[in-house]
């Protein structure tokens, strides 16, 4: 039996995958079908695994073996009931409590981490004497990356018109962006064709036994 | 001249006992400045014939364990998960193993936890400045001063891109990225739905907007609501067009090329966070023609928005979006007060790489977190 359920878990494996590689093609029934039973059987299994991982452990069974010492825990369950107001169209208005709270909190948080990890270290770490290395080639890397990371700023800098002497900078920054967009690029097309290669080596050695 | 030389002799004689004091192993243990109340700062200058150490730390009873041996004549190390007000007692041992020789060290601290975080001041400095400069530009927004933004050429696509959806009779499609309501691109991204809504709303065209997360469905479906009252057309809002796809990361991709495919939207919009999925949305958006405006702010995404759509908004110029379309002195100051913040980081970096060149390095320690 088990043999079996391997043996169709495969095929219904390399039918998926033949459905989503269709697409190539173009839409086709094929297609619909994998993809309306992906988005079905993600959307119930994240729902199921919310319940099982997230409201039990975290509320459910904290609340039922110790109602008193988690009385904290009734802050977000109120939060989560208003949320869920929403389908009742009276009250539907305390659902953007919860909302703003939640707004609210995430961009507090969020400007300390960002001001401390994308502003201060990103600065400091750009703050270095590009003469302080022997190598000519570390030199001149050095003094690009001083230059690419202020011209790179300087591209986003919204307050004053691209044209003139500004213009400069903005164009060195720009160039500086698309360079490294272009490197990004190669790098995560080569990660996409790893990918398809280990799809292509499930179809040939998991399904069909012609790569031994 | 005589009295010159008396005092030269009388500071070379107090030098003299200071510079052997200086030379001499030392071993200090203090409370770490700065710090919550747990942990111990522990410091050695050793005799350079040292060759290996042990640092013990004594229990209740007095008994001395080692915890510590990794050798360096000078050095320093940080005991952390300690009480806040304990005393402890420390104990270094210098080995000279080749002359069979060693020194013991003894010390012991209190800890205690400090309000402020010194090392943090560099922080509280420039958000301080950033913050005042974004309140002081919004207050002259509020005066009815003209805030000057230059063209962002992203975002002037939005009216060709609602123009087109409403001749073709065809709908709008926004995703909103595919992070929770925790990220701030999410939140940058509906606060560009807003005008959107309200532009598609006064020209009636249809928006779809699939959600990956039931928050930002939420949040999604109270701003599209909003933007429609605020152009005069409650009517028109439908809520069903807001909705929740799936959680799963591919699963939202098929869905939305499914869309994409079925709905034939005239324009598609990709704000907030992307991750491996934005190719995939792109290139399906890109085969069924539509008119594709995309922006984030994860760099790595980026290359692919700027291959497949019309559109991109780089980076900064994502959280630029909404200030720049609605007009609002509010945003438009809170933007004014971001480019502080940029210009402030240029001359900042300027000045950093000059004192480094100078041999100052105080400068860049400071922004590296040795404020204190």
């Amino acid at each position: 039996m088990a043999n079996f359920m391997t043996t169709f878990g495969i095929w219904l494996a390399a039918f998926f995958t033949l459905s989503i590689f269709s697409f190539l093609y173009k839409d086709n029934p094929f297609y619909k079908f994998a993809e309306q039973v992906f988005v079905g059987l993600s959307a119930s299994y994240w729902l199921v695994y919310t319940i099982y991982n997230i409201l039990i452990p975290n509320l459910f069974n904290k609340l039922g073996t110790d109602f008193r010492g988690n009385l904290i825990l009734l802050i977000p369950m109120i939060l989560g009931i208003l949320m869920l107001l929403r389908m009742v169209p009276k009250l539907q208005w305390l659902s953007r409590y919860p909302l703003a709270l939640m707004i609210g909190t995430s961009a507090a948080m969020s400007m300390l981490l960002s001001f401390k990890s994308d502003f201060l270290s990103q600065m400091a770490a750009t703050m270095v004497n590009p003469f302080s290395f022997s190598s000519p080639v570390d030199i001149v890397g050095t003094i690009l990356m001083i230059v690419g990371t202020l011209c790179g700023v300087f591209f986003f800098y919204f307050s004053k018109k691209q044209e003139g002497f500004f213009k400069v900078p903005s164009k060195i920054g720009i160039w500086f962006l698309m360079v490294s967009f272009g490197a990004s690029f190669g790098y995560t097309v080569m990660a996409r064709i790893s990918l398809l290669i280990g799809r292509l080596d499930f179809l040939l050695r998991d399904w069909l036994h012609i790569i031994k | 001249m005589k009295k010159i030389s008396l005092l030269f002799i009388t500071i070379l004689m107090g030098l003299f006992p200071l510079a052997i004091w200086a030379n001499q192993p030392v071993f200090t243990a203090e409370d770490m400045p700065w710090d919550d109340g747990t942990a111990v700062l522990l410091k050695w200058n050793l005799d350079s014939k040292a060759d290996s150490l042990s640092l013990q730390k004594a229990d209740s009873l007095g008994v001395y364990h080692e915890f510590f041996n990794e050798f360096s004549t000078q050095g320093q190390h940080i005991e952390s998960s300690l009480e806040i007000g304990g005393t402890y007692k420390y104990r270094l041992i210098a080995y000279n193993r080749a002359a069979g020789d060693s020194s013991v060290f003894t010390g012991s601290a209190t800890t205690k936890a400090q309000w402020f975080d010194m090392n943090k001041l560099s922080l509280l400095i420039l958000l301080g400045l950033v913050c005042g400069a974004i309140l002081y530009y919004i207050y002259l927004g509020r005066k009815g001063k003209e805030l000057f933004i230059r063209r962002i050429s992203g975002l002037d696509s939005m009216d060709e891109a609602i123009g087109r959806a409403t001749e073709k009779g065809k709908p709008i499609l926004f995703v909103p990225g595919l992070s929770d309501l925790g990220d701030i691109q999410t939140i940058a991204a509906l606060n560009i739905l807003s005008p959107l809504a309200q532009k598609s709303a006064e020209y009636g065209t249809e928006l779809l907007v699939p959600c990956r997360s039931s928050m930002v469905m939420s949040a999604a479906r109270e701003t599209v609501k909003e933007a429609y009252m605020q152009a005069g057309r409650p009517d028109a809002y439908r809520e069903e067009n807001i909705f929740y796809l799936s959680d799963d990361q591919f699963g939202f991709v098929a869905g939305v090329d499914g869309i994409m495919l079925r709905e034939q939207p005239a324009a598609n919009f990709f704000l907030g966070a992307f991750w491996a999925e934005s190719l995939i949305l792109t290139e399906t958006g890109f085969g069924t023609g539509a008119i594709q405006t995309a922006g984030t702010g994860q760099p790595h995404q980026l290359p692919f928005f700027v291959v497949t759509c019309d559109y991109t908004l780089i980076g900064e110029e994502l959280y630029a979006a909404s200030a720049y379309i609605s007009r609002d002195p509010q945003q438009l100051g809170s933007l004014k007060g971001h480019d502080f913040g940029k210009l402030l980081v240029i001359i900042l970096v300027l000045v950093g790489v000059v004192t480094e060149i100078l041999g100052w390095g105080w400068f860049k320690h400071f922004f590296e977190g040795g404020g204190g």
